[in-house]
């Protein structure tokens, strides 16, 4: 059998043993993982936990609505080589120096493997993730205006993220290994707390998970605070010194957990009198 | 073996590809699963695409393992299969490895499978929640993962017998998670726009201009999608007044349509339509029908199930023949042939003189995310 480095978490990142198969078949399988889950779950997180642990270079390429496939592998600033052409100072020959190469086209050129994160893949156009279908599958991409074709030396490892905002068509995802990461249940949660503050006072954060998972699980809340709020919570707890037993009824910082208007409403109406 | 299961997870109406298929055989000849335990998040990473199929999954996987979980000496069998599977030729394709005793090993799964599923039937579990799986919870703990519950460790069949994943399924009715995701359906009906460089419009202004640059930008695309949702409220829909009003958020956060109206009905549509109801903020029906136009898409929400003379009769004011219900919601989907009816009850539900009768003016979908969907695809193109 092939050897091949696996991926097991690292101390900094906690993963699920459903991540964990998720992220060796995409390794061994050379395919890209494509990663769903509530906002603050982790999911773009783990590809930096992933070159952390295998040692890789980690290119992130953020999605935007207006980004299009072809940027992530190069763009060709022709305003720049337009402006420049007007007073013949630069060299505008040379397309070469027009060419951008984004994430995408980087991480294909890369002398050495790495890992390149496709963020919030959802996020731009509905044909985005199709336009992307071959340059994934064959790890290569051709520039018209170089006449050139880039082949990938080493096969990159893809982590596209995606919170579900459009759908992503049926042959994308068959490319795919998938994995929906689910929220953290309380033990889980709580060796998430440890690997991130590992001194803070258990009791604060006994009753702190206690009350934030009340919170999660008031009925009609729109926005569930998410791990990275909670963390965020615990800090300012802490930082502030509150006692443990305070946080029990009234719900101090709550802000930094409840944005919406309409939750706070709900949170406040939850307390007890 | 594995046939069983592709046919398992086929019968669940997961479209596993030959593609896929093979890719997971490989995965197993690659040693990526030793166990049971293994193979349970290793299968559904690479078979299963979105988690609204995790539930059809478990079921498949169920039907599969159950009967081998229970059986140690299975489990061990198995396990030793897997195994040998690493040793097979990985170029050649699966169809052609060859295990030693591997038709007495299937026919004794066999058996043990459909005696198993007799007895499940039966309501005996014998897998689950006492906590005694036949099978260790190994494998995980020697790839020294650390996991803040590996405590107790979940086995693949206990997890799949759990059915967490129940939630996430599209056919069921809306649930809070759920509705975010319609309202992106919803978007599909809007074309982003976006500002673009008009190259050649740019080249040529830049020659009039004798080679001093002026940018020519395209005109961003408009979108020009305009949403209409009509409510009905109170009554007998009060059991789903969460629902509509998680669906109206939606819609109104949804900031790319380019005008985004909602009104509100009680059981039919009558005179008068309401912005508001506890402020009883109304508008005439007839003025409301005025101004909109088939571009115009309408979502009407409602259980569509009254009284018939609720629907039929023609009100009459004082002295006066007045449409009827029936009548207002054909002149709506006269008026804006993009219309739809969304109905929160189930389908056996619909064989109502009423429900019948407003099926009969618009397509109805049931109000759930693959019925959203639905309504959606019509709305682009009604015919």
């Amino acid at each position: 059998m092939a050897e091949f480095r696996r991926f097991s978490g690292s101390d900094r990142y906690i993963a699920d043993e459903g991540l964990i198969a998720a992220v060796n078949a995409a390794i061994v399988l050379e395919r890209p993982l494509l990663l769903k889950g509530e906002p603050g779950t982790g999911k773009t997180m783990l590809a930096q936990a992933m070159a952390d642990a295998l040692k890789m270079p980690l290119l992130t390429w953020h999605v935007k609505s207006t980004t299009k496939a072809v940027e992530g592998l190069y763009t060709y600033d022709v305003v720049q080589r337009l402006n420049d052409s007007r007073f013949g100072d630069h060299d505008v020959s040379d397309i070469r120096r027009y060419i951008k190469f984004g994430p995408l086209g980087r991480a294909l050129q890369s002398e050495e493997q790495v890992v390149i994160l496709i963020d919030e893949a959802d996020k731009a156009d509905i044909e985005f993730p199709n336009d992307l279908l071959r340059e994934l599958d064959e790890m290569k991409f051709f520039v018209p205006e170089l006449d050139e074709t880039f082949v990938a030396k080493k096969r990159p490892l893809v982590v596209i993220t995606s919170n579900a905002e459009k759908e992503l068509p049926d042959a994308f995802l068959r490319r795919c290994v998938f994995h929906y990461i689910e929220f953290p249940d309380k033990l889980r949660l709580q060796t998430i707390v440890k690997v991130h503050y590992p001194d803070i006072d258990g009791q604060l954060v006994a009753s702190a998970m206690e009350r934030f998972f009340r919170l999660r699980n008031i009925d009609g809340i729109r926005k569930k605070p998410s791990t990275s709020e909670f963390l965020d919570w615990l800090a300012v707890l802490s930082r502030a010194g509150v006692a443990p037993k305070d946080i029990a009824g009234a719900m101090p910082f709550v802000g930094v957990l409840v944005k919406q208007e309409q939750d706070l409403d709900l949170v406040s109406r939850q307390r007890p009198t | 073996m594995f046939d069983a299961f592709l046919y398992n997870l086929r019968e669940q109406g997961l479209k596993v590809g030959m593609s896929e298929w093979l890719r997971f055989l490989q995965a197993l000849q690659k040693g990526l699963a030793t166990n049971l335990d293994d193979l349970y998040p290793l299968a559904r990473a690479v078979l299963v695409h979105t988690e609204a199929h995790y539930d059809l999954y478990d079921v498949a996987f169920l039907a599969t393992f159950k009967g081998i979980a229970a059986d140690p000496k299975l489990v061990k069998d198995f396990e030793a299969w897997l195994q040998k599977l690493q040793e097979m030729d990985p170029e050649r394709p699966p169809g052609e490895w060859n295990f030693e005793n591997f038709e007495d090993m299937m026919e004794a799964l066999r058996k043990t499978l459909e005696a198993q599923q007799g007895q499940h039937h039966g309501g005996n579990r014998w897998v689950g929640t006492g906590g005694t799986s036949p099978w260790g919870t190994g494998g995980r703990a020697n790839q020294g993962v650390q996991l803040g519950d590996s405590g107790g460790g979940r086995s693949g069949v206990r997890l799949a017998d759990s059915r967490r994943w129940q939630n996430y399924r599209t056919d069921q009715t809306l649930g809070v998670r759920d509705f975010k995701v319609a309202l992106r359906a919803l978007r599909k009906l809007a074309k982003d726009g976006e500002e673009m460089l008009d190259l050649d419009g740019t080249i040529d202004k830049t020659a009039k201009n004798a080679g001093e640059i002026d940018l020519v930008f395209g005109k961003e695309k408009k979108n020009r999608v305009h949403l209409v949702l009509l409510m009905d409220s109170g009554g007998s829909m009060t059991p789903n007044a969460e629902l509509v009003s998680r669906l109206f958020t939606a819609a109104k956060e949804t900031k790319t349509f380019k005008t985004f109206e909602h009104y509100f009905f009680h059981n039919a549509i009558y005179q008068y339509l309401y912005t508001d109801f506890e402020n009883w903020e109304r508008e005439k029906t007839s003025d409301v029908l005025n101004r909109l136009t088939d571009r115009h898409r309408l979502i009407f929400v409602g259980d569509a199930s009254m009284a018939p003379w609720e629907l039929f009769t023609k009100a009459s004011g004082i002295g006066q023949a007045a449409p009827s219900g029936l009548d207002w919601f054909t002149a709506f989907k006269r008026k804006c042939p993009a219309s739809v009816w969304l109905n929160p009850d189930p389908e056996r539900w619909w064989n109502h003189p009423t429900v019948s009768a407003i099926g009969n003016v618009m397509p109805m979908h049931r109000l759930t995310l693959d019925g959203l969907r639905d309504a959606i695809r019509y709305l682009k193109a009604p015919t």
